[in-house]
């Protein structure tokens, strides 16, 4: 399938969409043409952004020739996709789950009739693909959950989810990277900071990467977290 | 280094440079200034280069006591402005003696001014960028708006570029009633209804009191989407009308989120996003759809005269 438009959206951003669903091999093709944008440097493009299944390219009208990019851009997503691309070593989280840390799962737990100690081993077992990075900076969608324990969001929404606290919403996961209101079911929370700007590399977790969890206990994550 | 003390920081001061780009891919919004010509014609005006970053004053202003002699220009949107108690000019460089006081009056139109101090203000950037993006408390000061007691600094102005002299016409025209905001369609128009770009057109519409540097929530005729409001998300354009279930659209503007999850009807042409970033709740747009051309042809008409201010002045 090799299904792509490309669409201007105003005069300063292009984007190309790819099939309209959720599904690592339309993902990683997103993704591949977002790299190889980036790789390009073209001038006059100021940012290339890739989401679940489409890729947002912004530019300087004033020093970009519109259809020339239009053309370049087409021809890149026309490129037969080649999904083994580079294999990344997964990024390692490590999560304190339940307790304060993880006030929802035991509702997680009760959701899929499963004991706490076995949703912990659902989600850590399978290693998840980083979608897309958006809502605030360094929050990676991750997915696919496993059904079983795929919860729906909170019905209402924290006001406040702590930084490094990891989330379900349906087969969806996530860490929360700074202090924001949130609505996913809060499992646990790692001691890593999934964005720190004064980091040499402020993202913990990219578009494509993949991503694995493993549960560590209170003492760890204290130790961890200093 | 010389600087300001913030005496009252106003209603929402922050500090804006052109900018947070190259990051969206990391979820980090763009920020930078909601009227970026206003922005660059202040840094013009007193000899600063376009990217420097400024101080961005939203309806109620600030009162600033300068530390030195600095030269500074107000532009955008028009208020009283005292220097020491008496007034100081709109759109035009002038000379702040050390210890003076500079304080925003009455907003008399638009909604948001632009204070460039020669020099620019001297913050340390944040993945490459000193504006401030408030929800995610990055950039400017600490993440956050100017407040009593706080200080800035400003940078070394540069000896060799001279101050502008102000543009015999304005470059961008505060907004009138309604404000003519120009769209082109995309990139979702067709996940609405076929009559909905018309729609779009019939009658003003009203920025909503829950509006802000995110975006504007806009109140008027109802826009109807073909196939349910929900998108598998993806990037937000700045200037883009995304439409959720309501049927009512939302202006996304610097402070937007760098994706979300409803279909965008028509997009605002560069060259009226200055335009737009002078608006505030209570303000009515009139929108109408052109063509990619008169898309370039208005940014290149308003690239042409800042560029004459900036040459000009060499």
């Amino acid at each position: 399938m090799n299904a792509f438009r490309v669409v201007p959206a105003g005069d300063a951003a292009l984007v190309v969409e790819f099939e309209a669903r959720i599904d690592p091999s339309v993902n990683a093709r997103a993704i591949r043409l977002a790299e190889a944008l980036q790789a390009a440097c073209v001038p006059g493009v100021l940012d290339v952004v890739p989401t679940f299944r489409s890729v947002a390219i912004y530019f300087d009208p004033l020093h970009t020739n519109s259809d020339v990019l239009f053309a370049r851009v087409e021809a890149e997503a026309a490129k037969p996709s080649s999904d083994t691309g580079t294999v990344r070593p997964a990024v390692r989280v490590p999560v304190c789950y339940g307790g304060e840390l993880g006030p929802d799962l035991a509702a997680v737990a009760a959701f899929s009739h499963l004991s706490e100690a076995e949703v912990i081993a659902a989600h850590t077992t399978r290693t998840y693909r980083a979608f897309m990075v958006g809502f605030v900076p360094g929050f990676a969608y991750l997915g696919i959950v496993e059904e079983r324990i795929a919860m729906p969001r909170r019905d209402t929404p924290r006001v406040r989810v702590p930084i490094g606290s990891v989330g379900i919403a349906g087969v969806q996961t996530g860490i929360y990277p700074m202090e924001t209101p949130g609505g996913w079911q809060l499992v646990g929370r790692t001691p890593l900071k999934p964005f720190d700007p004064d980091r040499p590399e402020p993202f913990l977790i990219k578009a494509g990467d993949a991503v694995q969890f493993y549960a560590i206990d209170h003492d760890r994550f204290l130790k961890m977290e200093r | 280094m010389s600087g300001v003390r913030v005496i009252r920081g106003g209603m929402l001061t922050t500090i804006q440079d052109t900018g947070r780009w190259g990051y969206q891919s990391r979820g980090v919004p763009v920020a930078g200034p909601m009227d970026p010509v206003s922005h660059r014609l202040a840094n013009a005006l007193v000899g600063n280069e376009r990217a420097a970053a400024t101080l961005e004053v939203t309806l109620l202003g600030p009162e600033l006591e300068f530390e030195d002699e600095r030269v500074v220009a107000v532009t955008g949107a028009e208020f009283e402005i005292m220097l020491d108690g008496r007034p100081a000019p709109h759109g035009t460089p002038f000379l702040v003696a050390k210890e003076s006081h500079l304080r925003f009056g009455q907003r008399r139109r638009g909604s948001r001014a632009y204070l460039a101090i020669r020099g620019g203000v001297s913050v340390p950037p944040v993945l490459g960028s000193r504006s401030t993006h408030v929800i995610s408390a990055m950039g400017g000061m600490s993440g956050r708006p100017l407040r009593t007691g706080d200080r800035i600094t400003f940078g070394v102005a540069d000896a060799t570029r001279p101050t502008a002299a102000p543009p015999a016409e304005p470059v961008v025209e505060l907004p009138s009633r309604p404000a003519r905001l120009r769209v082109l369609p995309g990139p979702q128009a067709d996940a609405f209804t076929s009559d909905a770009l018309e729609t779009l057109q019939s009658a003003p519409y009203t920025v909503g009191q829950q509006s802000d540097r995110m975006g504007f929530r806009l109140e008027g005729p109802r826009l109807t989407h073909a196939h349910g409001a929900d998108i598998i998300s993806d990037a937000t354009p700045l200037g883009v009308l995304q439409v959720p279930a309501s049927g009512q659209p939302i202006l996304l503007m610097a402070d937007r989120q760098t994706t979300g999850g409803y279909p965008k009807l028509a997009t605002l042409i560069s060259a009226d996003m200055a335009v737009a970033g002078q608006l505030g709740p209570g303000d009515t747009i009139a929108f109408s759809v052109c063509t990619p051309r008169e898309a370039m042809a208005a940014l290149i008409a308003q690239e042409r005269a800042l560029m004459v201010l900036e040459l000009g002045r060499q």
